[in-house]
C-alpha cells in the first residue's frame, strides 16, 4: 500500500519553473530521504507535500486522498523544521499538545499522549521548560515530539539536524531512524548530507535542479548510478569522473561516441602491470584507509582509497587497476546518463 | 562613562539633584497648594509649607461641581477621562494588530495600495482633520457619546507600522508550524503572535494612554454636556472662569488628580517591560 503517490509534480515561482515534474510513490513505513545540493528543490518538494506551497500541476495523495487543494492541517501529515519553530512562549509541553488543544481532543487524553511521547523522547524533565531553556538537541526532540504526538501517516522532515554539531548529529539520525522504525510511520526527510542519506534511507531520491534524477534505494545508487550527477553526488570521496581520454589504457566501447569514464576510489587497485599509471602527489593516512590523491599522465586529478597499511610514498607512480569489470562506469558524455 | 575623578562625579550629581529639582518643584507646589484654602493662593509669596486643608479640597473636589466654571463633579471627569483613554488606547491597539497582521501575513489584492494609504494617514492627525471629522461626528449623531469620543483617534498608522516590523521578526515556520498544528489565522494571530509581541503592546499601551489621556482639542470640540466632560479640558474650563478668580486650590487638587492614572499605567506596565527585557524569548 503506498501512503504518499507524487504524479507528475510541478513548480513554478512566476515563470521560473524550479520542480520540473517529479513522480514517486512511497510505500507505507518507508523512510524516503530527498538529497542534492542547495537550491535544487527539495523544501519546495517537501513543502509541497504538506501543503505550504501551491502545487502548479500534478498530483499529490496522501493516503489515497488527492490532497492537492487542502490546507495542511487535513493532510494528515507532520512536520519538523530546520529551526524547531518552536513556540518560544510555550512551555515544552504545550509546544506538542497545541495541535492536540486544536483538534480538541479531551485533556487528559492530550496529557496521556504528551507525555507517552515525552518518554519515547527522554523528553520528561523538561515538559515545563521554555524551548530557550533547552539545549538544540533537546529542541529538536521537541520538535520531533510535537511531530509524534498527533499520529500522522506521514512525517516530513527539512534538514532537521543540520544545526547540530557533528556528534549530536550522527546520534540524532540513528535516534530518529529508530524511533521511526518502532512508529512505523512513513516519512519524507530533506537533506543535502549524502552520509545522513545514505545511512537513513530505505530509498533516496537524488534531485537535481528541480529534476529527480534518480530514484532508488542508497546500495543501488551507489552501485548503479545512472547519471554522472548521481555518480559524482553519492560516495565519499566522490568518484573519479573523467573523460574516456584519461584512461588509455582502459579497453572501453569506442562506437557509443564521447563518453565519461567513472570509476571509485575504494573500487582501484594496486595491480603490477595494472592499465593506469598514476603519480602519487599527496597521501593522507586515516587509519582505516589511506586516501591518495595523484595525477594521471593527461593532468587528471585522480583520488584512490586504499587499506590503511598501504605504504606509499609521495612522488612515486602506482599501476593501478579497477577492482573488477562492474567498478567502471560509463556515461554518454553529452546527455550523462549511463550507458 | 568611565572615568573616576571627584570633580566631575561631583559635578554630574550636581546637574542631576538640579534636573530633579526643576522637575519635581512644580509637582511639590501643586501637592502643597492642595493643603490650602484659596484665600492663602492668592497671596505673594505662595505657601512652601503644608495647610490644614487637604481634606476639604478633596471632598470639595471629587464630589462637588464647580459652578463658576460648569464643571461636573471631578470623580465623573475622571472617569470619563479614563473610559475615553482606555477606549482609545484598546481601540488603537486592536485595530493596529489587525491591520497589521492583515499587511504581514495574507496576499490580497492591492495590500500595497491598503499599506501606503494607511501610511499617508500619518500626515492626517486630528487636529489636521479636525473639521471634517467634526462634520462627519456630528452628522451621525455621536456629539456627547463615549463612541464620539473615542472612534475618531482610534485608527493609528504608527501603531501599524511598529506592529508590522514586530511581527516581520516572527519567523515564517513559526506560521507555518502553526498551520500544520491546524491553527486558522486568527487563532495563530491569538496564540502566537499576539503573545510573542506583547511587550510591544505594554510599550504602546503606556504611550496611547497617555496620549488618550491628555487629549484635549477633541473632547472639547464634541462635548456640550458637562457630563461628558473630561479632566483635562475640565481643568482648562476652571481657568477661564471670566469674571471671578480661579480657585487655585481646587485646580491644583483637580491637577493632582488628573495625574495619577498616568502614573499608575507607567508604573504597572514596567513590570512588564522589564519582564520583557529579562526573558527575550525571540
Ligand atoms: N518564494 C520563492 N520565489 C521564487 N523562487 C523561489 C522561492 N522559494 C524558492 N525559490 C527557488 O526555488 C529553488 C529551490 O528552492 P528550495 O528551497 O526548494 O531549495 P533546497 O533544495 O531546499 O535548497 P537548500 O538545501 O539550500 O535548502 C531555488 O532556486 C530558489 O531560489
Ligand atoms: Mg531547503
Amino acid at each position: 500500500m503506498s501512503t504518499v503517490t507524487l504524479r507528475d509534480v510541478k513548480k513554478a515561482y512566476g515563470d521560473t519553473p524550479v520542480i520540473h515534474g517529479v513522480s514517486m510513490e512511497i510505500q507505507t513505513g518507508e523512510f524516503i530521504v530527498v538529497v542534492g545540493p542547495s537550491g535544487c528543490g527539495k523544501s519546495t518538494l517537501l513543502r509541497m507535500v504538506a501543503g505550504l506551497e501551491e502545487i502548479s500541476d500534478g498530483e499529490i495523495h496522501i493516503a489515497e486522498k488527492l490532497v492537492n487543494n487542502l490546507e495542511p492541517r487535513d493532510r494528515d501529515i507532520a512536520m519538523v523544521f530546520q529551526n524547531y519553530a518552536l513556540y518560544p512562549h510555550m512551555s515544552v509541553f504545550d509546544n506538542m499538545a497545541y495541535g492536540l488543544k486544536l483538534r480538541k481532543l479531551p485533556k487528559d487524553e492530550i496529557r496521556a499522549k504528551v507525555e507517552e511521547a515525552a518518554d519515547l523522547l527522554q523528553l520528561r524533565p523538561y515538559l515545563e521548560r521554555r524551548p530557550r531553556q533547552l539545549s538544540g538537541g533537546q529542541r529538536q526532540r521537541v520538535a520531533m515530539g510535537r511531530a509524534i504526538v498527533r499520529e500522522p501517516s506521514v512525517f516530513l522532515f527539512d534538514e532537521p539536524l543540520s544545526n547540530l554539531d557533528a556528534k549530536l548529529r550522527v546520534q540524532m539520525r540513528v535516534e530518529i531512524r529508530k524511533l521511526q522504525r518502532r512508529l512505523g510511520t512513513t516519512s519524507l526527510y530533506v537533506t543535502h548530507d549524502q552520509v545522513e542519506a545514505m545511512t537513513m534511507a530505505d530509498r533516496l531520491i537524488v534531485m537535481n535542479a528541480g529534476v529527480a534524477e534518480q530514484i532508488g534505494s542508497p546500495i543501488d545508487l551507489y552501485e548503479h548510478p545512472e547519471t554522472v550527477f548521481v555518480a559524482g553526488f553519492i560516495g565519499s570521496p566522490a568518484m573519479n569522473l573523467l573523460d574516456a581520454a584519461a584512461f588509455p589504457g582502459l579497453s572501453l566501447p569506442t562506437d557509443r561516441g564521447p563518453l565519461t569514464v567513472g570509476i571509485r576510489p575504494e573500487h582501484l587497485v594496486v595491480a603490477d602491470g595494472g592499465p593506469i599509471g598514476a603519480t602519487v602527489d599527496l597521501v593522507e593516512p586515516l587509519g582505516a584507509d589511506t586516501i591518495v590523491h595523484a595525477q594521471l599522465p593527461t593532468g587528471d586529478a585522480l583520488l584512490i582509497r586504499l587499506p590503511g597499511n598501504a605504504k606509499v610514498t609521495q612522488g612515486t607512480t602506482l599501476s593501478l587497476a579497477p577492482k573488477d569489470e562492474a567498478a567502471v562506469h560509463l556515461f554518454d558524455k553529452d546527455t550523462g546518463r549511463r550507458i | 562613562m568611565v572615568e573616576r575623578r571627584p570633580y566631575l562625579t561631583f559635578l554630574s550629581h550636581a546637574f542631576l539633584v538640579l534636573g530633579v529639582a526643576v522637575v519635581a518643584f512644580p509637582i511639590y507646589v501643586t501637592v502643597i497648594a492642595m493643603t490650602h484654602g484659596p484665600q492663602a493662593l492668592l497671596q505673594v509669596p505662595i505657601p512652601l509649607l503644608p495647610g490644614d486643608q487637604l481634606w476639604n479640597n478633596l471632598n470639595e473636589v471629587l464630589f462637588v461641581g464647580r459652578s463658576t466654571s460648569g464643571t461636573p463633579p471631578t470623580w465623573l471627569m475622571m472617569v470619563n477621562s479614563l473610559v475615553m483613554a482606555i477606549g482609545i488606547t484598546v481601540g488603537k491597539i486592536v485595530i493596529s494588530i489587525l491591520s497589521a497582521f492583515a499587511i504581514v501575513y495574507f496576499r490580497f489584492p492591492f495590500r500595497m495600495l491598503f499599506f501606503w494609504m494607511i501610511f499617508i494617514t500619518l500626515m492626517l492627525p486630528v487636529e489636521v482633520r479636525i473639521l471634517p471629522t467634526f462634520e462627519v461626528v456630528a452628522g451621525l449623531n455621536l456629539l456627547n457619546s463615549y463612541t464620539g469620543l473615542i472612534l475618531p483617534l482610534i485608527a493609528s498608522a504608527t501603531a501599524t507600522f511598529l506592529f508590522r516590523q514586530v511581527f516581520m521578526t516572527i519567523p515564517d515556520e513559526l506560521m507555518e508550524a502553526a498551520r500544520i498544528d491546524g491553527a486558522s489565522a486568527m487563532r495563530f494571530l491569538v496564540d502566537v503572535v499576539v503573545p510573542m509581541s506583547r511587550t510591544n503592546i505594554a510599550a504602546l499601551f503606556v504611550i496611547l494612554f497617555i496620549f488618550g489621556w491628555n487629549q484635549y482639542l477633541w473632547p472639547l470640540l464634541v462635548t456640550t454636556e458637562s457630563d461628558f466632560y473630561t479632566v483635562v479640558m475640565g481643568i482648562q474650563r476652571m481657568l477661564r472662569v471670566g469674571e471671578s478668580v480661579p480657585e487655585w486650590n481646587i485646580i491644583m487638587t483637580t491637577t493632582f488628580l488628573a495625574m495619577i492614572p498616568p502614573v499608575v499605567v507607567v508604573i504597572a506596565m514596567q513590570g512588564l517591560f522589564v519582564k520583557g527585557l529579562i526573558d527575550a524569548e525571540k
